[in-house]
């Protein structure tokens, strides 16, 4: 065993020389390598956070929301429907939502209009989402006013704003009283955007859908299982789309590694021959190239990991977040949770460190099994 | 120490330039001695170098190492005699670009596994022995033909080979450097090493040094002096 480490640190020792002899062409090498693993790893990590963060924000959310549809589009929920809902059974708790979507002329941007089930405003103010105090330069007690779709001026208070915690889904949000929505909207009384339900029990969320959908024929029951799905897939399409894009640069980091790994110069090969014919064993030899390619990959591995962490966590991943993060003209702001998967990190491991190890090792190989009298006919 | 029956060295086989570099050698190389090979080239003298050092095998015949049949043995086992018994001196001193001399000259120790301590006061001697210390840091492309050739004996005998194997040693060096490694060599022959070499060099094969010169035409061992 101590022969075996002895051996080890030698072959170790003549790698790191061979490294620094070819300098440039290493560190070039190493350069790209960490770049791919830093975008791949940027993107895998961000998405992966993003989508933890939508769950965890979605956590709260009520387990039904039922909307009620008119010639297949959304429409208000007339009265009447909350009793005929309240007979169901399994529903534990329903309350009429009223939000709306309201256009901006002066952003360009869309926010959303809700009133909220506790502490609502008071008549006359509003409580606005990060990106719109941003995008309006808004702060506490200034006053705003926003033109109705009736024509008509409204002016409201800012009593304050949301948390940066929850932007990912309140980044343009404006909270407001039952009374100033339904006269900003001109929404009738006793009608509601949709209606929320609670479940006692989550094994009864889908029978309560059933149920619904049998008593009132023309509503729309969207479970939250159903909204996580929709998020994750968001997030599972942008990251395809990136990594798409990334394909080419993938596909030209595999030319590159291909044609730099096994592309061995005579030189190379002649070194081979010497360290054969003075009596390395071929094992030796490749073991010796094996310990050379694991130190690149490797340190590119981690290096890129490591920067692809901190541009996600530290600098909001500034690099991709028009692609993964924006879905609407307000962009939301926030801080993720650091978040590393074991999976993940194994996958994005396999799929950069091993197909270069395998380059390496073929022709070195193909290579160090020549027979070492070729040393003796250069 | 070493013989060798009826040893067939063909390159090429089953091919339509098919060659045979050797033809029927019988030899027996003394231990203690300096044995040279002289001969034309193309006579086959580095052939048959690369099949005494177990750099290759023959087509034909039987190598014996000790009375031990060699010839048949799988490359591991060659590669460790050639490890431990054989020390090489190339005619282009083949060293490792880049490395320094010392670096180059414990390369042949690396899979031995011996403690590196032991390995560097071995090559310090040595470095020492042909008077070369003062550039064992030096990187090998910077040192002078003479040089490099020094440097090129000191890893011949770093892992203290029976037998030096030196092909056309003197090819590349002026009158003076090839009078130098005459010297050198007779100092290893004093120290009771067997020494085989290839060359065609007067200064080498008539040198009181070797004690014995075959000579080689056409694959064929012809003459004996």
């Amino acid at each position: 065993m101590k022969l075996w480490l002895a051996k080890q640190r030698y072959l170790i020792d003549f790698t790191l020389a061979s490294l620094a002899r070819r300098k440039t062409r290493n560190l070039g090498l190493l350069l790209v390598y960490t770049v791919l693993v830093f975008m791949l790893a940027s993107v895998t990590l961000y998405t992966h956070a993003l989508r933890q963060e939508a769950a965890r924000v979605l956590a709260a959310s009520p387990e039904v929301i039922v909307q009620r549809m008119v010639a297949g589009r959304h429409d208000l929920i007339p009265p009447g429907y909350m009793e005929k809902i309240g007979r169901i059974r399994g529903v534990q708790k329903m309350e009429g939502r009223l939000w709306g979507y309201y256009y901006d002329a002066v952003t360009k941007a869309n926010y959303t209009f809700m009133v909220p089930a506790e502490n609502p405003p008071a008549a006359g103010e509003i409580v606005v989402g990060p990106a719109l105090e941003r995008s309006r330069g808004l702060a506490k007690n200034n006053g705003i006013s926003f033109r109705s779709y009736s024509g008509k001026l409204h002016t409201f208070i800012v009593a304050d704003v949301l948390p940066q915690a929850s932007e990912l889904v309140s980044a343009d949000l404006v909270l407001m009283s039952e009374q100033n929505f339904r006269a900003f909207f001109d929404y009738p009384a006793g009608h509601y955007t949709d209606i929320a339900l609670s479940v006692a029990n989550p094994q009864e969320v889908r029978n309560v859908a059933v149920k619904l959908a049998a008593a009132l024929p023309d509503a729309r029951p969207i479970l939250r299982d159903e909204v996580l799905r929709t998020y994750a897939s968001i997030y599972d399409w942008r990251e395809g789309i990136v990594l798409a894009l990334l394909s080419a640069a993938i596909l030209a980091f595999g030319i590159l590694a291909w044609e730099k790994a096994s592309g061995l110069s005579a030189e190379e090969k002649r070194e081979i021959g010497i360290l054969k014919a003075i009596g390395w064993e071929t094992g030796d030899v490749i073991k010796m190239k094996f310990w050379e390619g694991l130190l690149i990959s490797l340190t590119a591995f981690l290096v890129g990991f490591v920067a692809a962490y901190v541009h996600v966590f530290h600098f909001a991943a500034s690099l991709f977040e028009p692609v993964l993060k924006g879905w609407a003209v307000l962009y939301p702001r926030f801080q993720l949770t650091p978040h590393i998967d074991g999976l993940q990190v194994a996958t994005l491991f396999f799929f950069t460190v091993v197909p270069y190890a395998a380059a390496v090792l073929v022709p070195i190989w193909k290579a160090a099994i020549t027979d070492p009298d070729s040393v003796m006919r250069s | 120490m070493i013989e060798l029956s009826g040893i067939r060295k063909a390159f090429n086989q089953g091919h339509d330039n098919e060659y045979w570099a050797l033809d029927g050698i019988d030899l027996s190389i003394e231990a203690n001695k300096v044995t040279a090979l002289r001969g034309p080239s193309g006579s086959g003298k580095t052939t048959l170098l690369t099949i005494v050092g177990c750099l290759a095998r023959p087509t034909e015949g039987r190598v014996r190492l000790e009375g031990e049949d060699i010839s048949g043995l799988p490359e591991r086992f060659l590669t460790e005699i050639r490890r431990k018994r054989f020390g090489f001196i190339f005619q282009q001193f083949n060293l490792i670009k880049g490395l320094s001399a010392l670096d180059n000259i414990i390369l042949p120790a690396y899979p031995t596994g011996r403690p590196r301590r032991e390995v560097l006061d071995r090559a310090e001697e040595l470095l020492a022995g042909l008077k070369l210390g003062h550039r064992r840091h030096a990187k090998v492309e910077w040192l002078s033909g003479g040089e490099q050739q020094r440097v090129a004996i000191c890893r011949a005998l770093i892992n203290d080979p029976e037998l030096v194997i030196a092909d056309e040693p003197t090819a590349n060096l002026d009158t003076h450097l090839a009078s130098e490694f005459m010297g050198i060599l007779e100092g290893l022959a004093d120290q009771g090493r067997t020494i085989l070499l290839t060359s065609h060099d007067p200064l080498v094969v008539e040198s009181d040094v070797v004690q014995r010169v075959i000579d080689m035409r056409d694959g064929k061992l012809i003459h004996e002096h």
